[in-house]
């Protein structure tokens, strides 16, 4: 690798030829703050927190968009580049809605972290004209507070670029700037997907998910409900780091522990109902390759990828599984086979999912989503908001035993937990197909083609005399290149997975989350798919038609996998929108 | 942000439409593309509604809030129609000591409009302007090409009323 040769306050620095001030320093032990950049996807040099003093420079340089050259001298401390850093914070505030004690993201917002490291002492310094901006709570999933929004934009590049959505943007100019929608459409009526990947780049409060916690907490308390919790795969992946373990940590056991402690009836796991959509989504594969159905199948888990297919690519519905997303299926199975198992009144069930995403909560909402003819989910929170329950009630959450999850819908394989990355629904249905069109078992359960954080991968299997290709993508930017490449003939698939977050759950739009400082230099989706594949090996059973709990499911009360029952309560269908409303 | 929408109903011709879909080919291919786009709509049809917008985006693929965006930071887009009576009031600085706020503000009121907009009857657009070159008038307001200098707040009703 080529490099060059800095010094930085002083200090003699060997970089890579190309990287950035800012990424030089960190080599040399200095985090230099940084706001509106965003590795990768907002790299645009505008909000002039960064800035250092570079020799022979006419004015200060953003250090997070400025490369390094040779024999260069910075220094990222001086009193001039203190006091500019503080006064640009001091100017951020004259136009913000300082309510830091009722805020979302109070003591884990970038601004108030900012405000406190460069010693704003003063934030009332400049008072003057305020904008003022009504909260837009049109969305299923989230609010938007331009009344705190700081135009890092951060939240548009995400949309735009990562996602291929690009429904909100800065509009208007100078003080009348503002993040919002075309012809300041709210939210909901746009072509927004519900991914909730703003929310998870948002350095302040000014867009959050729509918070539940009340709801569950009165559901709760109430002695005539029977409130019963599931959680996705990717929430045990994240959910410690809200109580400061690291990235990565498998808190499965806590988080079970932590949900008796709030008082559920029952606490489940989405993981049966992913066990479940394999044992549906398999036998749709097969009989689809067997009865020249519609190829590729295309996965339907991922609620957001779900609205982006309805919204732009609409004549791609058909290509979509026909399978409900685990969630919803874990609701139709609650309130249907083990209501009547049980003995209990579906009327009288509450039943909550704790997931990594905010499209779940448009998820819940949806037609055809009622097996029991009620809701088949009553209330989806995020992990972001069961981390604000623990906290509410006062659980020490670190010092919580492990503890497992109740019978039977609690049960799962290593199949399931992998759902939560990137890959993981694809290795698990061909976990399931390939055992049943060959017969025999498979040596070794692994994929590992189909594994790993590339937006997008593809592998072909020679499986019972004939080749089946399979394409995973993640981000609906890569979605959007995958497809295009299907529609026009120059990719031919069986199988594709997509998974609306880049990375996949483990990444999504409800996860506790990562300031800018930690996402511009950790891998995250990498370290927390990582727990959900080291627990896939470290179980027993690891393919979905071995859960002994769906084996019975299937024997007691639905028949076979696609039979007429489970296509009744297991399957849903899907509307054709537009992207432009005109 | 109400002041934003589009009130005029919106007139399109087939000719119009055929005119920019013959000019967004044009440039489809082009680096850059989306300003002469957007120039030459304005040319044609007169302003940039929702309507000309969705056109843009759907042919161009590119998303509505983007074009919105361009269209609402250059001051030479407008989203809204002029009207039959275009009326333009200076805020250049010898009219603005002489009050010409006040008649920027109360014409406002009269009309039910901001500036920029247009009533949805299509017959009166207001606008400030810079200076005109009549500062001897000041404060000078013009209706199409008839000006009038040295007005007060008092006078703009029955101005208005020449062209009901």
């Amino acid at each position: 690798m080529e490099t060059v040769n800095i010094k930085i306050n002083g200090i003699s620095v060997e970089a890579p030829k190309g990287s950035t001030i800012l990424e030089a320093a960190k080599l040399a032990h200095i985090d230099i703050p940084t706001l509106c950049f965003l590795k990768e996807i907002n790299e645009i040099g505008a909000c002039r927190i960064c800035v250092v003093e570079v020799k022979g420079a006419r004015s200060l340089v953003a250090s997070c968009v400025y490369p390094v050259n040779e024999g260069m001298e910075v220094w990222t401390n001086t009193p001039k580049v203190l006091e500019a850093r503080k006064n640009t914070l001091e100017l951020i505030l004259s136009d913000h809605d300082r309510k830091c004690l009722s805020c979302v993201r109070s003591g884990k917002c970038e601004l108030q972290k900012l405000c406190n490291d460069l010693n704003v002492d003063n934030e009332l310094k400049y008072e003057g004209e305020r904008n003022l901006f009504e909260v837009d709570d049109s969305a299923a999933h989230m609010y938007r507070d331009n009344n705190k929004c700081i135009l890092c934009r951060r939240c548009s590049a995400v949309c735009e670029h990562t996602q291929a959505v690009g429904v909100i943007g800065a509009n208007e100019r100078g003080f009348s700037t503002n993040i919002s929608c075309a012809f300041d459409m709210p939210l909901g009526d746009t072509s927004c997907v519900s991914c909730g990947q703003c929310i998870a780049v948002c350095p302040t409060g000014a867009l959050s998910e729509k918070d539940s916690t009340e709801e569950v907490f009165a559901a709760l308390a109430d002695p005539d409900k029977y409130v019963i919790v599931q959680t996705a795969p990717a929430v045990r992946a994240a959910l410690g780091e809200a109580f400061g373990l690291p990235i990565g940590t498998n808190v499965q056991g806590k988080m079970v522990s932590a949900l008796r402690h709030l008082g559920f009836d029952k606490v489940f796991d989405t993981d049966f109902a992913a066990d479940l959509t394999i044992m549906e989504e398999a036998t749709e594969f097969l009989d689809r390759v067997k009865n020249n159905g519609v190829l590729p199948l295309i996965t339907s888990c991922s609620p957001g990828w779900i609205k982006y297919c309805e919204h732009y690519y609409p004549d791609m519905i058909d290509n979509l599984s026909s399978c409900k997303s685990p969630q919803q299926m874990f609701g139709a199975i609650t309130k249907t086979y083990y209501a009547e198992k049980m003995g209990l009144d579906p009327k009288k069930i509450v039943m909550v999912s704790v997931m990594p995403c905010t499209a779940k909560k448009f998820e819940i909402g949806r037609p055809d989503q009622s097996a029991a003819g009620l809701p088949d989910v009553d209330i989806s929170i995020t992990t972001r908001e069961l981390a604000r329950m623990i906290e509410r009630v006062g659980l020490n959450f670190q010092s919580l035993p492990d503890e497992d999850f109740d019978d039977p819908l609690g049960r799962s394989t290593g199949a399931a937990v992998i759902f939560g990355a990137t890959g993981g629904v694809m290795e698990a249905a061909l976990r399931t197909a390939v055992e049943t069109l060959t017969g025999k078992e498979l040596p070794d359960p692994d994929f590992s083609e189909v594994r790993g954080t590339q937006g997008i991968k593809e592998a072909t299997y020679h499986v019972a005399g004939m080749d089946i290709n399979v394409a995973v993508a993640s981000g609906l930017a890569n979605a959007r290149e995958l497809l295009d490449q299907v529609k026009s003939g120059e990719k031919n698939y069986h199988f594709i997975e997509i998974m609306g977050c880049p990375g996949g759950c483990v990444n999504g739009g409800g996860q506790p989350i990562q300031p800018a400082h930690v996402r511009n230099f950790t891998d995250i989706k990498t370290a927390r798919a990582k727990a959900l594949y080291d627990l896939d090996a470290s179980m027993p059973l690891r393919k979905s038609h071995e859960n002994p709990a769906i084996k019975e499911l299937y024997k007691e009360y639905l028949g076979e996998p696609g039979s007429h029952k489970a296509h009744e309560y297991l399957h849903t269908s899907y509307v054709k929108r537009t992207v432009n409303q005109l | 942000m109400d002041s934003q929408k589009n009130k005029v109903p919106f007139a399109g011709t087939k000719e119009q439409e055929a005119a920019l879909l013959k000019v967004i080919n044009e440039h489809k291919n082009d680096k850059g593309a989306l300003m002469p786009i957007l120039q030459q709509a304005q040319e044609i049809y007169g302003y940039l509604p929702i309507e000309v917008q969705t056109i843009i985006s759907n042919e161009l693929n590119v998303p509505l809030e983007k074009i919105y965006g361009i269209v609402t930071f250059y001051a030479q887009f407008s989203l809204n129609p002029k009207g039959k009576y275009k009326i333009s009031v200076c805020l250049g600085t010898a009219c603005y000591v002489k009050g010409a706020g006040d008649l920027f503000n109360k014409l406002q009121e009269l009309l039910g409009i901001s500036d920029g907009e247009c009533t949805p009857d299509g017959k009166f657009s207001i606008e400030s302007c810079r200076c005109i070159g009549a500062c001897g008038l000041a404060p000078v307001l013009t209706v199409n090409e008839d000006v009038y200098g040295k007005i007060t707040v008092d006078d703009l009703e029955g101005i208005l009323a020449k062209y009901q």
